[in-house]
């Protein structure tokens, strides 16, 4: 399942979703928000979506990773809004047998997540600029 | 023909909306593109965007229909 989140993501709640007892590894990723980026200093991330669109496709990477990978489980939350430096920004969890399928599998759903899915940062720098990324 | 045309992030900023009704003749996303980025001095090229028409992404010579809504969709910097 993946879903947009407006507020704090609950890790805990995602992990116990993934605790099968045919599960023997667990795989998480979190992504911060960082003080920095290209030597400017960062003070707060504004995250944008087009959430309708954002659900699908991330979805669709999810439903992916079960088909390219021995999984059991997998879940990402990506959250919008405004996020202070330290915030838990995004959160992908994988259950499998074995380890490595779950690294595998959280890998390519995070790599996936940020090139495909309609989510936009607008850094607010240290000066008072701030800037819209399009890599 | 009258189409909804969402807006996000530095594209929404240049825009000063998020969304509009637009009344305009565009026999595809590209051609519709083309009259807004006109109208709102977007910087970008479509070569940069990706759009989707009524929440599925779809290639630019897609064909319009009255009443369809259209998001330009400018590279993602999720995560």
């Amino acid at each position: 399942m993946f879903h947009i989140s407006e507020t704090a993501i609950d890790t805990a709640a995602l992990a116990r979703e993934l605790a099968l007892a045919r599960a023997g590894a667990c795989v998480t990723f979190e992504g911060w928000v960082r003080d920095h980026n290209e030597s400017r200093s960062v003070v707060r991330l504004e995250y944008q979506s087009y959430a309708s669109l954002a659900q699908v496709e991330g979805q669709r990477i999810l439903a992916e990773a079960c088909s390219k990978f021995a999984i059991l489980g997998a879940r990402c939350v990506h959250r919008v809004g405004t996020l202070e430096v330290g915030e838990l920004a995004v959160w992908v969890g994988v259950s499998a047998a074995h380890r490595g399928a779950a690294f595998d599998a959280c890998c390519y759903i995070i790599d996936e997540v940020k090139k495909r899915v309609p989510i936009w940062k607008n850094e607010h720098y240290a000066d008072g600029e701030s800037g819209w990324l399009h890599p | 023909m009258t189409y909804r045309v969402l807006y996000f992030a530095s594209l929404r900023d240049r825009a000063g909306t998020d969304a509009e009704s637009v009344d305009l003749q565009a026999i595809d996303a590209r051609a519709l593109y083309a009259q807004l980025r006109a109208r709102h001095g977007f910087t970008m090229g479509d070569d940069r965007l990706r759009v989707a028409i009524n929440g599925e992404f779809v290639g630019w010579e897609h064909a319009l229909r009255d009443g369809d809504e259209i998001a330009f969709i400018p590279p993602v910097s999720g995560g």
